[in-house]
């Protein structure tokens, strides 16, 4: 009877919603309609609108005009709480868990207790267990977040909302930090639930991801709605795509698999501690020829921000090598190795890529003030001129260089970052996660950039998580995971098997060197 | 000479002081570590327990009741509690220039008040302080006797509010959700935490105890007021905390290890040891300050500690 009931209406109803954030129409005039029983993919490029549309529909942010419908009645989602009650759930983009607790302490955060004032942690313990198991996951309750991996972070999430009672689950992009197989696996739990009668809202800019588990998908552009579209086996990649961006998309970069040029970087039995003072890399051993793009794939947190670090010289080593040439440069300060040529794009453009609150200019010689200088003093129109050329160069969208960097686009920061560190024509080149968080224009910028430098002679390291990224960029893939080097494959090599290594497992079948 | 000072004696009545002068580290040591696991650092503590101190000191001399006395001073430590909560949860203001603000401006308030209510005299007007409440049968014991168990009643409350915090923190859903708005506000939002609610709370919980233990200085521990009569506990309280990374009952080792050394600092002078005045009064502080220094390195500070939260930052 009350399913009956839920099912003569659509689970969730968004109506003409619209959202601004000072002049940014985030939502535009927006629609979104979810049925029970379904799984619903809302597919956008980076800044579509699509969190921002979740987020209200979850209560975080209040729509500045629009109406909400769950299972046929009007709501004012006011709070997440309101949301909760109503039976959404939602796991964000970056994990809301806490990481010093343990598991059921993140669960018992979103509940009431059965024990009045006590925390119940014995009982929700043991229906986490239970209910993690109906859904073909495992957990140890007791366990840390610090200490889980990411994908096992997602599953805690998802846990928790089931927990609460999520008749609807909203999943924000949670594909982008697994690997393939834990991908199938998640995707095997929201089978599951989709059989209970739930609906589920999947965010992604993945087109493989919408065709192979979704039932129907709304796509968003620029924060407007640009269609709603059932999935079926006559839906392609190219239909989707010319919804999501507007034109044709082609990431076609003619890699030749180039037998690549003489060592360059020799990294020998790395021993490096991460934050918490445990090893991240131990005994990691790769070396980089001139000429490569070196793809170093795996799941982030397995090291691969220490590697960056320790090459780069911000980090310190405890025990292996770094040879540039023959010359060792572990341990030594940053300068060493800017001096040598070895330019860094960091993971994280915010902090330790950009001073934020700088000038475009400033950030753009940070790493040569020595040569901007006369008489010791800083040279105004030098600086002026590079900044000049390297707008125009880097296609930097800016009024002017005294601008600060907090006010570009996450693209055009990244333009700035790809400015400095390549306008020297580095020997090496260390990419961290460079297309993170960009536009599908902006990825293909930075990625034709990297091609370029390697065709200048540069020896790169290009760490990524997506794994898109490494096959369509690497001469050759290597892949770590948990601070080791699980093993080298020639460019053009199966997703399965990267995927096995990126999981810890050997392969059993090595494949040939072509 | 030394082995004249080093009596059993000596040392019975020194570890007997150390417990009453601990006492006063102790409780707003407690009600910091609150505040600080919710991400609130509380630099106004000083000024909180002065104000304490004469709010007891006032509602004693005129009612006559001393438990009047300690219940005026949380009444007062929380609502200057207040201030800091909105300030730095409200107007989301920077918590260091708030803190020091609060406490030049508390530290003038208390004077300003004691002064009004009880104009200039040339003997400080004076109550009948709390007094020992010795425990049957216990007190009794041998040197244990006189050292746990000779004390005056708020000394004992300070030490079970460890075991109590210890457990409010630990096993209940309210201690839980202090933790979260510390640790990952975003989170405890996301599940329906009020975290300014949570925040306040934890601001007042912190101005209370503070408040009581200024009300202790001057109705338990002595029984006058003077303008410092709190002499940096505040400060050393809220660095206890750190040094205690956040565990009230590490907080209760560092309350005393500063009692001991005041204690110290005490019996030494009192014996008229040979060294400056001046440098056996800093004693306490050096002592305690090393200790910090040593043991902070290691604190894990809640995440979001000091961070001023809105919904709508990403
Ligand atoms: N809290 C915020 N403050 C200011 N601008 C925001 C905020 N959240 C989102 N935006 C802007 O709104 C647009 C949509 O963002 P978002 O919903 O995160 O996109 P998506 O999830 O599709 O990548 C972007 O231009 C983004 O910069
Ligand atoms: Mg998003």
């Amino acid at each position: 009877m009350l399913g009956e009931l839920k099912n003569k209406h659509n689970a969730v109803e968004m109506h003409n919603i619209v959202k601004e954030f000072y002049d940014v129409r985030a939502n535009d005039d927006v629609d979104f309609f979810v049925k029970n029983g379904s799984i619903h993919g809302l597919l956008g490029e980076n800044g579509a609108g699509k969190t921002t549309l979740m987020n209200i529909l979850f209560g975080i942010y209040h729509p500045e005009e629009g109406e909400i419908f769950i299972n046929g009645e009007k709501q004012d989602i006011s709070s997440p709480t309101k949301a909760i009650s109503l039976g959404i759930g939602m796991v964000h983009q970056h994990f809301m868990l806490a990481r010093p607790f343990s598991i059921v302490e993140n669960v018992m955060l979103g509940r009431k207790s059965r024990k009045g004032i006590l925390l119940d942690t014995k009982e929700t313990a043991a229906d986490l267990v239970a209910l993690a198991e109906k859904y073909k996951m495992k957990i140890d309750p007791y366990a840390k977040v610090w200490q889980l991996s990411v994908g096992e972070q997602q599953r805690v999430e998802i846990l928790t909302a089931l927990y609460q009672g999520a008749e609807v689950l909203i999943l924000d992009e949670p594909t982008a930090v697994l690997t393939p197989q834990e991908v199938e696996g998640l995707f095997e739990t929201l089978r599951e639930m989709k059989n209970d009668g739930k609906a589920i809202i999947l965010i992604t800019h993945k087109l493989e991801e919408i065709l192979s588990i979704v039932d129907e998908v709304t796509v968003l552009r620029d924060g407007s709605m640009i269609g709603h579209v059932e999935v079926n086996e006559n839906t392609t990649k190219s239909e989707l795509t010319k919804m999501m961006v507007g034109r044709d998309v082609l990431f076609n970069f003619n890699k030749a698999c180039i037998k690549t040029g003489k060592e360059k970087l020799v990294i020998k039995d790395l021993k490096v501690l991460n934050d918490k003072n445990f090893l991240a890399l131990d005994g990691f051993s790769l070396d980089i020829h001139s000429g490569e793009i070196l793809g170093l794939a795996g799941v982030d947190g397995n090291g691969q921000k220490e590697l960056c670090e320790a090459i780069t010289g911000i980090r310190p080593i405890e025990a292996g090598e770094v040879k540039l040439d023959t010359i060792n440069i572990e341990n030594k300060p940053p300068i060493v190795a800017i001096n040598k040529g070895i330019s860094h794009i960091p993971e994280d453009r915010h902090i330790t890529g950009l001073a934020l609150g700088w000038s475009l200019k400033k950030n753009l010689i940070l790493k040569t003030f020595k040569d901007n200088t006369k008489f010791g003093l800083v040279d105004e129109k030098k600086i002026e001129k590079r900044w000049k050329s390297a707008q125009v160069d880097y296609d930097i969208k800016a009024n002017s260089g005294e601008d600060s960097a907090k006010d570009l686009s996450g693209g055009n920061q990244q333009k700035v970052i790809l400015a400095r560190e390549l306008g020297s024509h580095p020997v090496i080149l260390i990419a961290n996660q460079p297309t993170r968080g960009l536009d599908i224009g902006a990825t293909e910028y930075v990625r034709q950039k990297i091609i370029d430098a390697k065709g200048d002679g540069a020896g790169v390291l290009l760490v990524s998580a997506d794994l898109e990224e490494i096959l369509q960029l690497s001469d050759r893939i290597a892949v770590i995971y948990d601070g080791k080097i699980m093993g080298i494959l020639p460019c053009g090599s199966n997703v399965k098997n990267i995927g096995e290594l990126m999981m810890g497992k050997k392969l059993e079948v090595e494949e040939n060197e072509k | 000479m030394l082995s004249n000072i080093f009596t059993v004696s000596f040392f019975v009545s020194l570890l007997a002081s150390t417990i009453r002068l601990a006492t006063p580290i102790l409780l707003p040591a407690l009600g910091q570590t609150f505040t600080q696991r919710a991400g609130i650092l509380n630099l106004s503590v000083e000024a909180t327990m002065t104000i304490g101190a004469v709010a007891g000191f006032a509602a004693t001399f005129f009612s006559g009741s001393l438990w009047l006395g300690i219940l005026s001073g949380m009444v007062f430590g929380m609502l200057y509690g207040l201030f800091m909560a909105i300030l730095s949860v409200t107007l989301r203001a920077n918590q260091v220039i708030a803190g020091i603000t609060l406490n030049i401006l508390g530290a003038g308030l208390a004077v300003f008040f004691y002064r009004v209510i009880f104009g200039i005299q040339s003997l400080p007007p004076q109550v009948e302080p709390f007094k020992m409440l010795k425990i049957p049968f216990l007190s009794d014991i041998p040197f244990i006797g006189v050292i746990f168990f000779q004390h005056n009643i708020i000394v004992y409350l300070a030490f079970i509010m460890v075991i109590v915090t210890w457990f409010i923190l630990e096993k209940t859903t309210f201690g839980l959700k202090i933790k979260a708005v510390g640790e990952n506000p975003k989170a405890a939002d996301s599940k329906g935490i009020s975290v300014n609610k949570y925040r306040y709370i934890a601001i007042l919980i912190g101005g209370i105890y503070a408040g009581a233990a200024g009300a202790f200085m001057s109705i338990g521990y002595l029984n006058i007021f003077t303008e410092s009569i709190i002499g940096g506990r505040g400060f050393i309280a809220v660095s206890v905390v750190i040094f205690a990374r956040f565990l009230p009952i590490r907080a209760m080792w560092g309350a005393l290890l500063f009692g001991v050394a005041s204690a110290l600092q005490l019996r030494l002078q009192a014996l008229g040891i040979d060294v400056a005045n001046q440098l056996m009064l800093m004693l306490p502080y050096a002592l305690t300050i090393i200790a910090l220094v040593l043991a902070s390195k290691k604190a894990e500070f809640p995440s979001a500690y000091t961070i001023p939260y809105s919904r709508k930052e990403r």
